[in-house]
């Protein structure tokens, strides 16, 4: 039951946040040029590393903003929160 | 009786009461626990070992007691709680038990709830460490939450120790009430800090009636979970003092030197007349020469080869015996201990009382909870807290700091109360001593022996985890409290490793047991999840619904009139849409109020087909999937401006689709000028359904032209109600005319008796969720969740038509291409009519190739799919069903087997949509 | 006055058996390497002997024997799976458990109660019954209960209409039930043992030697006790998987997430069979000794950390009191957590890998403990032959490109 430092918000309980899994994993510019495989890793595959972990949480009960995350999955402790947009270029949709 | 005069601080003897236990009343004051009453009655044993069945008695007088369990009957039915911790109360019931508790019939009434607090400092233990570190915090203008397990405060003082040059318990007396003058002071007794979690964060349970009995105040919760976010937390949680494993250390008598002298102290209880002291340290001593002035014949065994000079001084001025670098072998006696064996020859002692002392272990388990580590100590012979975790500090003996003037030092700082120093000697660390291996327990609560941990290390277990798992050690009610640092150290011994090559088992939480009843507090019946009612719940509550749980959601499923089962019902509410109007309740549905400039890009993204080309005033229905080309919602769209749609959603999928939303807008393309905002709640929605829905509409608001050139299907339009905003739709659910009257929650009950008293001429008939199912499913409309189970795609529900072929993209796309999206035998939505016109397939039903003979083949029976949602059809006047069948639409026309019970029931595929298939009826 | 003349019935466990395993140390090269030393890597190395006479096997395990998941789970045996692929895998998983006790000749404690899988809405009764007429066409015994039914096979739990989420029914698999998940594993390893195969504990593996003509195969297990050279690799690390996976190379859809369980004190008999209702996340059983044995749901984030958040437990809590009242008065003695391997369809990955030699087998999820000698069976098989077995064929890798998913997670949802 740990505090997460929810970039807007502050400090906040664990129960008050939604887990997004892996950051950093933009929706491909253009899927279908993307043969099976490399959409099955973009559908299914993230990664489950044993340590630190950069992901995005949610503030769903608070701010509901999404924010990136830095978490070591050894210790379940977070070591780093920056709000999404901050240093991310934004990717367009395609039409 | 062993009550001694002078003795036992924690009493109130201008009371008593009387308890029962195993059948025989005993009677005791106000302050005992049901251990002192025993105690003071020579009570031995009170129950038996879970393996063997030998008598068990009360070794220690607190949490940490091993074998002195009790059941509680009366007033309160309870399993497994040690006598040492219960309170006495009038009438209280109990009796020993046999290893496993009994879970009473009779129900739980007790409210049980939740506090939640922050504060500065957290400081766990009201001890003079933890009495001192609160005190030093408060002092320092901190707030302070303070708590501490036992009914009153002071730790292991006996009342016999100077702090600040006063008596111990006026130093208690003091500090407590200073912290109670503090308005940022909380300060809790009874209160256990069962676990600890991280950042600060402490569970802590409050006992707040038991030990009130009958004189509890009616409606005070009878424990409380306080969850505790500290800044700082203090762990003075003291340490446990840990016996020797010798032979038949298992009889009742035996006890923890600290556990006798507490009794004395607290409760005035002299638990032997006649008393052996082996101990390896100097603490034990204390408790001798209290025994002894208590008008005990006390002699003591020090396992180490001199007797520490002050403590031989003393002893001898009290006429206690000492004999140093001897050690206990064995006991005897029967029910209780008669006297102890002796020395390598094992010479017999008598005694009624053995007391144990083989040094102490601190309390390390709130350290270990959070990913503390422990380490080692050899002069101590226990794991101590190793480094220190950011935010706790531990103080006093729980971090192994023994002695009392050394305790209130570290934990309070510059003003620091001062103790006498007392000298002190090293320990002696022995794990057990010579005997028979079989009859040395280890762990007494599981009869497990030092026999069976050289089996285990015999079988190949070097790991004392998997000593621990082959011989149950440290398994039982207390956790291995006291028999733990044993177990590691007897491992050790016959295994041949050092002790510090052994990982120390890791705490988990609870600290100690907690009811189950406490955790779930509140949660229970209707506050177990919330349910979410429509603005007029009442209407429908009065009308005489029946309801269904949909989601959180509680909504009408059938309105039965006298006499009518859910049957005669839905096919009376069903033939009243289908040939005049009806009326439901859609309130619950999912919407959710997409604005911003760029909504369309948003919208086209998330469903299968194009929002951006839907006019203003129009409506669209829409499908979503996920990455995987599967559905997983749909609804319709209105579009209320260039910049503005309003999105339904499914009833129980709402909350998951916004959240969808959000996550695209803020993670994908924060760029896109969007506001999501759920307005599930802020409109409440009524479907007017019918061939008479158009008279009713237009009874209901008189300026509106509801004429099909006027107000068209798939179009919206607002008007007013006295004043109030009213938007309607041409949606319809069920393929007949039909309009969806929304209006904000606020005016809802009003709308509603306008709409009903509107179409009280042409019949109006309220109708729930069962018959809109009905409805919907004689049109072949899919219910997503329903019909679909996350592994049906669009075009499998035969909604192929809902996906757009012009976008470039749109979230599912590409996940078409692959080939398992092409294969004919995908599963498809179809219709299945039973060829005997009377069997309602039960949903859920596998579907399998007919066999001509009419009989279940043998399993494994290859499945060609399931039935959906079936129901009997007022319209068609016959039973029939949805299926996803392997190929369905390919099949249409061919008969299959639906096993219902022990028969074949032959079932005929057909198109999905059985009623108008035209589309005919939905202009009226 | 009274005591209790004899020990709780129960309460204690027959004995282990004299003598468990070895404690070699490692050779340079073997037939078989299989990483990982739980139940599935055990089961797997007991059926490479028995059943296909290969025995120049090691087995490496980072920690102590059974000591993952294996040492912390609520050992739940049920075959009642919706999917066919599913179905076929843990039945034949529950045939072997049925016979196990025998084949290992050690005391596992099989114990067949039946489970009961409750439905509490209209779509939970929906699915049920679906999955009891799919049961019943697989050959698996499966029955769809009304709640007087259900009140009748295990009496205590509350069937009355007064509760949140009222028990509409369940299903019931009368073969289902539990074991002595220590005493299963030490079985097996104990079998594996005998067979002369090298049970080899506090071996972790730091790295793989990729060799072959092609690169297509690992020639070399590096290990922090040394090299070993290997014919074949099996892999069979659960929630740890993803670290070896990742250091041959080899994107699996994996997340490994805490999953939390708990017991209460011994109690007398009280709950005869055993009940799981994925509505209100609970399931529980009364075990051997005779705790409450209970799983929690999944903690949401991935984590190594072997504990998880304690609202998890307060609400596993509401919900078993919820379901049954008598449970009130149960007191939690003990909570832990384990690492669970999810796949996104929650059925495993147990196949082929790019390499000619490797094997691997994980994505369990909750489901591991109950397919144990199925999936041993199974796998032994494949390592044997080189080539999957036909029960975990259709639980290759590839089905996540193809889109062949095996969804136990959309269809059926019953987790455990």
């Amino acid at each position: 039951m740990q505090l997460i430092l929810c970039p807007h918000c502050g400090p906040r309980e664990e129960t008050e946040f939604c887990y997004g899994g892996e950051a950093g994993v933009p929706y491909p510019d253009d899927p279908s040029v993307l043969d099976d495989e490399q959409w099955a890793r973009f559908v299914f595959v993230r990664a489950n590393p044993k340590g630190a972990f950069t992901e995005r949480w949610s503030h769903a009960a608070g701010c509901r903003r999404w924010f990136t995350a830095v978490r070591d999955t050894r210790t379940h402790r977070f070591l780093d929160v920056e709000s999404i947009g901050a240093s991310q270029p934004p990717t367009t949709p395609r039409r | 009786m062993t009550r001694i005069d002078g003795y036992g601080h924690a009493l109130d003897r201008t009371r008593t009461s009387t308890v029962t236990v195993n059948g025989r009343r005993y009677t005791g004051h106000p302050g005992d626990t049901l251990a002192s009453v025993l105690l003071a009655h020579d009570v031995g044993a009170i129950g038996t070992g879970v393996k063997y069945g030998r008598p068990r008695g009360i070794t220690a007088a607190w949490t940490e007691d091993p074998t002195g369990l009790v059941q509680i009957e009366e007033p309160f039915p309870e399993p497994m709680l040690l006598a040492s911790t219960v309170e006495i109360t009038e009438g209280l019931v109990a009796r020993g038990v046999n290893g496993q508790g009994r879970l009473a019939q009779v129900p739980d009434h007790a409210r049980y709830d939740r506090r939640h607090t922050h504060c500065d400092v957290f400081v766990v233990g009201a001890g003079p460490a933890g009495l001192t570190a609160a005190r030093r915090a408060a002092r320092d203008g901190s707030s302070v939450v303070l708590v501490d397990d036992r009914p009153t405060p002071g730790g292991t003082l006996t009342g016999t120790e100077r702090i600040d040059g006063k008596p111990a318990l006026a130093f208690v007396d003091d500090v407590v009430a200073e912290l109670a003058a503090h308005p940022d002071v909380t300060h809790l007794q009874r209160t256990t800090a069962f676990g600890h979690y991280d950042d600060g964060f402490v569970l802590a349970l409050e006992r707040r009636t038991d030990h009130l009995g009958s004189e509890a105040p009616a409606g005070r919760s009878r424990q409380r979970v306080h969850r505790i976010r500290a800044a700082r937390i203090v762990l003075a949680t003291g340490a446990i003092e840990r016996p020797v494993v010798f032979e038949d250390n298992d009889r009742p008598g035996v006890m923890l030197a600290s556990a006798a002298r507490d009794l004395l102290h607290r409760h005035g209880v002299l638990a032997g007349r006649d008393v052996v002291v082996a101990t390896t340290t100097d603490s034990a001593y204390a408790a001798a020469l209290d025994l002894a002035a208590a008008g005990a014949r006390v002699q003591v065994l020090d396992a180490r080869a001199e007797v520490p000079p002050s403590w031989a001084d003393r002893c001898a001025a009290a006429g206690v015996a000492v004999t140093a670098g001897t050690t206990v072998r064995g006991t005897v006696g029967e029910h209780r201990v008669h006297g102890v064996l002796v020395g390598d020859d094992r010479a017999e002692m008598p005694c009624d009382l053995l007391l144990v002392s083989g040094g102490w272990t601190p309390t390390s388990h709130l350290v270990s909870h959070v990913g503390g580590t422990l380490a080692y100590d050899e002069a101590l012979g226990a794991f101590v807290p190793g480094e220190q975790l950011a935010g706790v500090d531990v103080v006093g003996a729980a971090k192994g700091t023994f002695g009392l003037a050394a305790a209130l030092r570290e934990a309070g700082g510059d003003d620091a109360p001062t103790a006498p120093e007392e000298p002190s000697t090293p320990s002696l660390v022995v794990w057990r001593t010579d005997g028979d291996p079989s009859r040395q327990f280890v762990d007494i609560a599981r009869d497990a022996t030092v026999a069976d941990v050289a089996r285990a290390v015999g079988a190949g277990m070097t790991h004392p985890e998997h000593v621990k798992r082959y011989t149950t050690i440290g398994t039982a009610h207390d956790q291995g409290k006291t028999s733990g640092m044993l177990a590691a150290g007897i491992i050790a011994e016959l295994t041949g490793r050092p002790i510090t090559a052994l990982s120390p088992t890791t705490f988990r939480p609870p600290f100690t047991p907690v009811g189950f009843a406490a955790l779930a507090g509140c949660q229970r019946g209707e506050l177990f999840d919330p349910v979410r009612t429509t603005a007029i719940h009442d209407r429908h509550v009065r009308a005489g619904a029946e309801f269904e749980d949909v989601g959180q959601w509680r909504r009408p499923r059938y309105y039965p009139q006298p006499g009518e089962d859910m049957t005669a019902a839905v096919l009376r509410e069903c033939v009243a849409v289908r040939t005049r109007v009806g009326i439901m309740d859609g309130s619950a549905l999912g919407k959710i109020d997409v604005q911003g400039p760029d909504a369309a890009v948003l919208l086209d993204h998330l469903y299968t087909n194009l929002m951006s080309s839907l006019k203003v005033g129009r409506v669209r229905y829409g499908v979503m999937c996920g990455h995987d080309g599967m559905v997983v919602d749909d609804g319709t769209v209105l579009r209320l401006a260039e910049d503005r749609f309003l999105v339904t959603t499914t009833t129980g999928n709402a909350a998951h689709v916004l959240d969808s939303m959000e996550e695209w807008l803020q993670t994908e393309w924060p760029h896109l000028r969007i506001r999501l905002t759920s307005v599930t709640e802020h409109w409440s929605v009524f479907a007017v359904v019918g061939p008479r829905s158009r008279a009713v509409i237009a009874r209901a608001f008189p300026g509106l032209n509801v004429s099909n050139a006027g107000f068209g299907f798939m179009t919206w339009q607002d008007t007013g109600l006295d004043g109030v905003d009213v938007r309607l739709a041409r949606i319809s659910f069920s393929g007949e005319l039909a309009y969806e009257v929304n209006v904000a929650s606020w005016y809802a009950s009003a709308l509603w008796d306008h709409l009903v008293a509107a179409g009280e001429p042409e019949g109006i008939t309220r109708y729930g969720t069962e018959t809109m199912h009905v409805l919907r499913a004689e049109k072949g409309f899919p219910i997503i969740g329903q019909d679909t189970d996350g592994t049906v795609s669009p075009h499998d529900l035969g909604i192929g038509w809902a996906v757009s072929t012009k976008k470039a993209d749109f979230v599912g796309k590409r996940s078409f291409a692959r080939a398992v999206n092409h294969d004919p035998m995908r599963k498809q939505l179809v219709s299945l009519l039973p060829t005997d016109a009377t069997t309602k397939l039960p949903e859920g039903s596998q579907i399998v190739a007919w066999c001509d003979d009419g009989a279940l083949p043998p399993p494994p029976v290859p499945m060609l799919g399931h039935v959906t949602s079936s129901y009997l059809s007022a319209e068609l006047g016959r039973p029939f069903a949805l299926a996803l069948v392997t190929g369905g639409r390919e099949r249409i026309g061919e008969v299959v087997g639906v096993p219902v019970g022990t028969a074949l029931v032959p079932a005929r595929i057909g198109g999905s949509v059985l009623v108008d298939p035209e589309g005919a009826r939905r202009d009226g | 006055m009274t005591t209790t003349a004899t020990a709780a019935p129960g309460a204690h466990l027959p004995e282990h058996l004299d003598f468990l395993w070895r404690s070699p140390e490692p050779e340079k090269a073997y037939d078989v390497v299989i990483v990982g030393g739980g139940g599935h890597g055990l089961a797997t190395a007991h059926y490479l002997a028995r059943n296909h006479g290969i025995t120049n096997v090691a087995v490496l395990e980072k920690g102590w024997l059974a000591g993952g998941n294996m040492a912390r789970n609520t050992t739940l045996i049920r075959s009642n799976y919706l999917w066919d692929e599913s179905a076929g895998i843990y039945e034949h998983a529950l045939k072997l458990w049925e016979g196990l006790e025998e084949d290992l000749g050690y005391p596992i404690l099989f114990s067949q109660r039946g489970v009961l899988n409750l439905a509490h809405t209209e779509q939970d009764v929906r699915d049920s019954v679906r999955r009891v007429e799919a049961n019943k066409l697989n050959g698996i015994d499966a029955e769809w209960l009304g709640p007087d039914e259900v009140a009748k096979v295990c009496p205590i739990v509350n069937v009355s209409s007064d509760i949140r989420y009222p028990v509409q029914g369940a299903t019931y698999q009368p073969r289902a039930g539990i074991a002595k998940h220590d005493y299963v594993a030490w079985g097996f390893a104990r079998r594996a043992d005998e067979a002369g195969i090298d049970l080899i504990q506090h071996c972790e593996v730091t790295g793989f030697h990729v060799g072959g003509r092609d690169g297509d195969s690992v020639t070399t297990v590096r290990t922090t006790r040394g090299d070993i050279a290997c014919g074949t690799l099996a892999l069979c690390a659960a929630g740890h998987s993803s670290t070896l996976l990742d250091q041959l190379g080899i994107a699996a859809p994996l997340q490994s997430h805490p999953l939390q369980a708990l017991v209460s004190e011994l109690l007398e008999p009280v709950h005869p069979t055993i009940v799981m209702s994925n509505a209100v996340h609970v399931y529980v059983s009364q075990a051997h000794k005779g705790e409450l044995v209970m799983g929690a749901g999944v903690d949401s984030y991935v984590g190594y950390g072997q504990r998880g958040a304690f609202h998890v437990i307060e609400r596993q809590m509401a919900a078993a009191v919820e379901l049954f009242p008598v449970f009130a008065r149960a007191h939690l003695l003990r909570s832990w957590a384990g690492v669970v391997d999810v796949t996104p369809d929650a059925s495993p990955i147990v196949g082929r890998t790019p390499y000619d030699n490797v094997f691997l087998n994980c994505g369990w999820g909750t489901g591991g403990f109950k397919a144990t000698p199925g999936l041993g069976w199974a796998f032994a098989d494949t390592v044997a032959h080189g080539r999957p077995h036909p029960l975990i064929a259709p639980f290759g890798l590839d089905r996540f490109v193809t889109g062949a998913l095996v969804d136990e997670h959309g269809a059926a949802a019953v987790a455990h």
